[in-house]
């Protein structure tokens, strides 16, 4: 260990700011960076509101680096809910709790990552390092947004950080594996992204029908399990039919 | 048809692009990354559906500026239009932006864009049978979810209504003042990213001139008016979106975020517009000149109270009078004032 503090760390332990999104949403703030420890925070905060949410609490959506809380001011009024989130983040306690870890089947053919060659390309890489390389890593879903069941994943190698791209590129097809700034997306909505297509998972983060219609949550942690175009093809089919084809392990 | 529920049938005979259904958002799954969809002028959508006796949040048609035209199948449907200044008619007889009317069967409403206003709403009283995605019927078409098969609705489209009641209004306007909103001034609370942005560029936002452009829809309204400019660049790292958000991305030209806006988002947001004034700014249309107004939490929330207090009063409908109508039409209309309370459900 070296003297020298992290910066992200010391911005994780600072206070929270809380800082209004109107009159009918407040955040709470715990840093500006992509950082676990700023996001531990915020899902931990997440978890302890949602087990006892103070009355007039409409939602919590919890990001990488802040909580957005909904309210209605007409039952709840702002002072009150700061209050209340102080005295939650007192009986926050250590760590994350009840992070599963999942395992998802991705297929890096070239038909399935339709970008992987020109992401290799920029990366000065070839195309089955790229995959290996993003195969091997392990990942923790910062957030999910932007699509129902879309996951935002850090832990992305050094070797694999790529700029997103000037201007979109056209839609992409459900279950898309992505990366572009520094993260990794699963993104299982067909739309225009400014990302990286590099793989496809068979897999369905969000299913209507299924108990769990959303798959994963904010603070799982993930790996890829690579697959060959054949096995993809059996995999979508039973996830089809409503089979979770991903593997999940609790913590 | 169910055996025992009384049904109708509403038919859609023509519909302008991006008129959906909606009721009051699909609401709880934001941390999923689902969209809550709802109204664009959340008040006109209660008034429409109060004046017909269903409950605030009740699945309405919400017509966008193309106007629609529809009629009823197997019984009679007691409806309400509120919402921006649309042209209405009933069988070709005008009838005044904001009103009930017993829609016969095979009888023609027409809805056309009119002097002001973007979208306008269609209750029916009753239910419409569609199913629910997440518990809501609201319709967001960019992941198809809610509505019909998760898209606008359409001609040929035949919504089935359930328990349509069997009142049968005399036409009447209903009477909704606060429904008559300039938008000269569009109020705000500034943030959640108001540092992004030195003092004169938060001078400029506030002062405009603004326009809604003609990129609008229900997802975002993009506006002309002066380039503002960060102080601190303009990539954040992702949070959550409110409804009435006004991000500013790397061009300086904001954009509002609206009702159908993605949950999460990466550029600085310098104001959020306060929940009242969102029907407001809806309605405005392209090239109308507004400036926005920075008020305290507490202000943003009186407003709310003031809204709430009208809705609760019940809503008020006048028997129209003679030189609205032609004299055949009003031959034996029972021209007696109606007022339908909060709690009554049709």
């Amino acid at each position: 260990m070296t003297a020298k503090v992290d910066p992200g760390r010391a911005t994780a332990l600072s206070a929270p700011r809380f800082l209004d999104a109107g009159e009918a949403a407040l955040v709470v703030e715990f840093g500006d960076v992509v950082d676990p420890a700023i996001n531990d925070r915020v899902l931990a905060l997440d978890a302890v509101l949602r087990a006892d949410p103070p009355a007039g609490t409409a939602e919590f959506v919890p990001t990488y680096r802040s909580l957005m809380i909904h309210y209605d001011p007409l039952l709840i009024d702002r002072d009150t809910l700061v209050a209340m989130v102080r005295r939650a983040m007192e009986a926050v306690t250590e760590g994350r709790a009840k992070a599963a870890t999942w395992t998802l089947p991705c297929c890096y053919d070239a038909s399935m990552a339709e970008d992987i060659d020109e992401a290799a390309q920029i990366l000065k890489l070839t195309r089955d390092q790229a995959a290996a390389l993003h195969a091997k890593a392990a990942y923790r879903v910062y957030m999910c947004g932007f699509t129902p069941g879309q996951v935002y994943l850090g832990g992305v190698p050094k070797a694999l950080v790529i700029s997103r791209r000037p201007a979109p590129r056209p839609p992409h097809p459900a279950g898309a594996v992505l990366i572009g700034g520094g993260l990794c997306v699963v993104a299982p909505f067909v739309m225009p992204t400014g990302w990286y297509v590099i793989g496809r998972t068979p897999e369905r983060l969000y299913a209507a029908e299924r108990k769990d219609a959303f798959l994963i949550q904010a603070g799982d942690n993930l790996r890829f399990d690579p697959i060959d175009v054949a096995t993809f093809r059996n995999l979508e089919q039973r996830a089809a039919s409503g089979e979770i084809v991903a593997r999940k392990a609790a913590a | 048809m169910t055996a025992g529920v009384p049904e109708a049938i509403i038919r859609i005979l023509s519909a302008g692009p991006g008129t959906t259904l909606q009721d009051a958002g699909r609401h709880g799954y934001l941390r999923y990354g689902v969209t809550a969809a709802g109204p664009m002028d959340s008040l006109a959508h209660a008034t429409a559906n109060l004046a017909v006796g269903n409950p605030v949040g009740s699945t309405a048609i919400e017509v966008s500026p193309g106007g629609i035209e529809v009629t009823a199948e197997f019984a009679s449907l007691s409806v309400a239009v509120a919402g921006g200044e649309f042209e209405i008619s009933l069988d070709g007889r005008p009838l005044p932006p904001a009103a009930v009317l017993n829609l016969d069967e095979g009888a023609v409403l027409k809805i056309r864009t009119g002097r002001s206003g973007s979208w306008c709403y269609l209750a029916v009283a009753g239910r419409f049978v569609v199913p629910k995605v997440l518990g809501s019927h609201a319709t967001h078409t960019r992941t198809g979810f809610g509505g019909v098969n998760g898209r606008a609705i359409i001609a040929g489209d035949r919504l089935r209504i359930e328990s349509p009641g069997s009142s049968k209004p005399s036409p009447g306007a209903i009477v909704a003042p606060w429904l008559e909103r300039p938008v000269d001034t569009i109020r705000v609370v500034l943030g959640p990213q108001h540092d992004y942005f030195a003092d004169d560029q938060i001078a400029a936002f506030l002062a405009g001139p603004w326009s809604v452009s003609a990129k609008r829809d229900r997802m975002a309204y993009f506006l002309d008016g002066p380039r503002l400019t960060h102080a601190r660049g303009y990539n954040i790292v992702s949070d959550g979106i409110a409804m009435g958000a006004i991000q500013v991305p790397g061009d300086g030209r904001p954009i509002v975020l609206m009702a159908d806006r993605q949950s999460t988002g990466g550029y600085p947001k310098i104001a959020t517009v306060i929940g009242p004034d969102l029907g407001r700014l809806a309605q405005a249309r392209p090239g109308t000149a507004f400036g926005f107004e920075a008020v305290s939490i507490a202000q943003a929330v009186a407003a709310r109270r003031e809204e709430a207090a009208w809705l609760s009063r019940g809503i008020v409908v006048e028997p129209l009078v003679r030189t609205r109508l032609s004299s055949e039409f009003l031959l034996g209309l029972n021209l007696i004032d109606g007022v339908v309370g909060r709690d009554t459900v049709g």
